[in-house]
């Protein structure tokens, strides 16, 4: 379903992905573990189309469409979603005013109708009850004084109203406490599903614990040094990333 | 020196039967003398006056038309309107006001020969470039008068308008108002800057705010002329102990608008949250000059406005703040952001904090930029359209001022009139 070859980005004139390949099935959970500056996060906002990162070189398609030549918001029509490390905080623009915009936004540009009010609110109730969140989110501004938690959780209830082909997360895990962290797993589990993707974006493989993945690939470097199942992610942490750096050295050797 | 438009107001300063007023003669010959600012003087730097200077303006001239009724439909009563500067009894409906609250035009008063009521006139005016006040002096005889007595509390806004419609000339028209709360009243106030037709009419509007001790005044002024007519308008308040007044300014029409709000904190515990919003799209100018005194104890304001510069459209505020010695724990804060959405487009923004106290906290700021691109790319990763996403984070941009009224009806209100004003602007990527 997205197949990335060979995929070079740059970020303020400093190359970051420097020929990463990565194929994921539909239906599969994919996680990426790496070091700080490894280009995970790059890889997140390259594939999700942020101005400012330059892809010089390499492919990556969606269902076979080329993501790289578009628009944000014609990725996401096409089932592009990013979970973002640091939601952003929108005051003054109500969460589920934001969303319904964005979905009718999204079914136009498909072809879709439009989800009237009652049957958008019927969607977000639904969706609500299965990740057990609280409604008062929905009257809040997008984020706008929310836990980090919070915001976490709203960036899984909004994947879970938009439900998009292929969900990347990026650090979802990173500043929440165990329960928190259990929460937004237990909502990504309960989004799986056969015709859709999962690439987790983690520094630690404590997520893991709660999001089984079904291939672990470590980024290091900008290129994807070594992949394997979810044991690899349990050598990472037993081993520490520094380990990694004394295998692929003879690796790259040979290369 | 000849100035045209002075010369032109002076012929209709001569037929107004209020002449033989000594006051009023010593209020108009100290305008002449002074003439109108020049940009050489401080407090006019960023607006010019020089085509305005240029005009010949009658006083007063007959409607083309009649002023359609439907211009009214979303304001209602109780409201007072004026068109071109005079009080129009069938557009106004007064006939339920609460209890405990007085409403009627200046120019009643003036023919009644109520002394007491109309007293606020008395006040001089001695800068050089308090011009437009010294004409306003002299010239208003018409305007709102509104007083609540002790203790009243209404929440149901009253409305006061001001239309420009179209006549068989250009005209100068000029209005002085009076909003006074007793002590512990409360009120809720809508002034409205409405236009309707085209018309290039001088409007100046003065008004001034008594607020006893413990009262309570929520002020929405919604300046949205549609015409290509002038507003100088200026609001003079006086706050005294732990009064409250909460204030939001929408600057969203007229060729050329000034206006200067000038608060004086003079009771302790006296506490001014006034917002505002400069839309300056096309080849508007909007120049608004916030002048906040802290006069007294542990008096506090919050300050927060928005601009928006768009095409030729330039915006200008001041803010300034001064804290005088004695005004010991006060606290005054100032927040001033723009967005500058053209390369046409020009914004002026000054925040300025005088402090002769020693205790005191205080905190201003003033920023130009464009739309913050992370919020940009978060809703458009969401699968919103790039100009679908600025219009909604301009629109939150201005809003934002709008939660200081603390009216959830009024706030719809406004917010419906902000967003038909924005639909204007074309939100280039």
């Amino acid at each position: 379903m997205l197949k990335i070859e060979n995929l070079h980005v740059r970020v303020a004139g400093k190359d970051i992905l420097k020929g990463l390949s990565l194929e994921v099935k539909a239906g599969e959970v994919h996680a990426i573990m790496g070091p700080n500056g490894a280009g995970k996060s790059t890889l997140g906002y390259a594939l999700a189309g942020r101005d400012g990162y330059e892809v010089s070189e390499g492919s990556a398609t969606l269902d076979g469409v080329s993501l790289l030549d578009l628009e944000p918001e014609e990725r996401a029509a096409l089932g592009v979603f990013l979970a973002f490390q640091y939601p952003v905080e929108i005051p003054g623009v109500n969460n589920t005013y934001f969303l319904r915009a964005a979905l009718n936004a999204q079914r136009k540009r498909r072809g879709e109708p439009e989800l009237d009010s009652m049957q958008f609110l019927k969607r977000v109730r639904e969706k609500l009850q299965v990740l057990h969140i609280k409604d008062d989110l929905l009257n809040r501004a997008v984020n706008e004084g929310f836990s980090g938690g919070e915001k976490k959780r709203n960036e899984i209830f909004q994947l879970a109203v938009l439900e998009p082909r292929l969900a990347i997360l990026d650090e979802t895990d990173s500043g929440l406490d165990i329960d928190a962290l259990k929460l937004v797993a237990e909502g990504v589990n309960l989004m799986r599903s056969p015709d859709r993707a999962f690439v987790v974006i983690t520094h630690y493989q404590r997520l893991l614990d709660y999001i089984k993945p079904d291939v672990v690939h470590v980024l290091a470097d900008g290129r994807i040094v070594e992949s394997g199942g979810p044991e690899l992610a349990l050598e990472l942490e037993a081993h520490g990333y520094a380990w990694l750096k004394d295998r692929i050295a003879p690796n790259t050797a040979a290369a | 020196m000849g100035v045209a438009l002075l010369d032109s107001l002076k012929a209709g300063f001569d037929a107004l039967p209020s002449t033989q007023d000594d006051a009023r003669r010593e209020a108009f010959a100290a305008a002449l003398a002074d003439g109108l600012p020049t940009t050489r003087a401080e407090r006019w730097k960023y607006t010019s006056l020089r085509a305005l200077e240029r005009r010949s303006l009658v006083a007063s001239a007959s409607l083309l038309s009649p002023v359609d009724a439907a211009l009214l439909a979303g304001i209602p009563a109780p409201r007072l309107v004026f068109v071109n500067g005079r009080f129009d009894a069938s557009l106004s409906d007064i006939s339920n006001l609460p209890e405990g609250i007085a409403l009627r035009p200046l120019a009643h008063a003036l023919a009644d020969g109520d002394a007491r009521e109309a007293s606020f006139l008395a006040r001089r005016f001695s800068r050089a470039d308090e011009t437009f006040a010294k004409l306003n002096a002299a010239l208003a005889n018409d305007g709102a008068l509104l007083s609540v007595a002790e203790d009243v509390r209404v929440a149901e806004p009253v409305h006061v308008v001001f239309i420009g419609a179209p006549a068989n000339a250009d005209i100068a028209w000029h209005a002085r108002s009076l909003i006074e709360l007793r002590r512990g009243a409360m009120l809720a106030v809508v002034e409205h800057h409405l236009a309707c037709g085209d018309h290039a009419h001088l409007g100046n509007a003065l008004m001034h705010v008594h607020l006893a001790a413990g009262s309570q005044l929520r002020h929405a002024r919604v300046q949205d002329d549609a015409s290509r007519g002038t507003l100088i308008a200026r609001t003079d308040a006086v706050l005294a102990r732990d009064a409250t007044y909460q204030r939001v300014d929408l600057e969203l029409g007229a060729t050329l608008s000034r206006h200067e709000l000038n608060v004086r904190l003079e009771g302790e515990g006296a506490r001014l949250a006034a917002n505002g919003v400069l839309l300056a799209d096309g080849r508007r100018h909007l120049d608004t000059r916030l002048g906040i005194e802290h006069i007294a104890r542990d008096t506090a304001c919050d300050l927060v406005w928005r601009g928006l510069a768009a095409g030729r459209g330039r915006a200008v505020f001041h803010g300034g703040i001064t804290i005088r010695a004695g005004a010991d724990g006060s606290d005054a804060r100032l927040s001033n952001k723009n967005l500058l959405l053209s390369e046409g487009a020009e914004i002026d923004a000054q925040p300025v904090l005088e402090i002769h106290a020693d205790e005191v906290k205080a905190a201003h700021g003033a920023t130009v930029g464009r739309l913050d691109e992370g919020a940009l790319f978060y809703l458009r990763s969401r699968g919103l359209p790039a100009t679908e996403a600025r219009r909604l984070l301009t629109a939150a941009f201005c809003r934002e001022t709008l939660s200081v009224l603390d009216d959830a009806a009024l706030i719809d209100v406004l917010g419906v009139q902000l967003d038909a004003a924005l639909a204007r602007i074309e939100l280039a990527p």
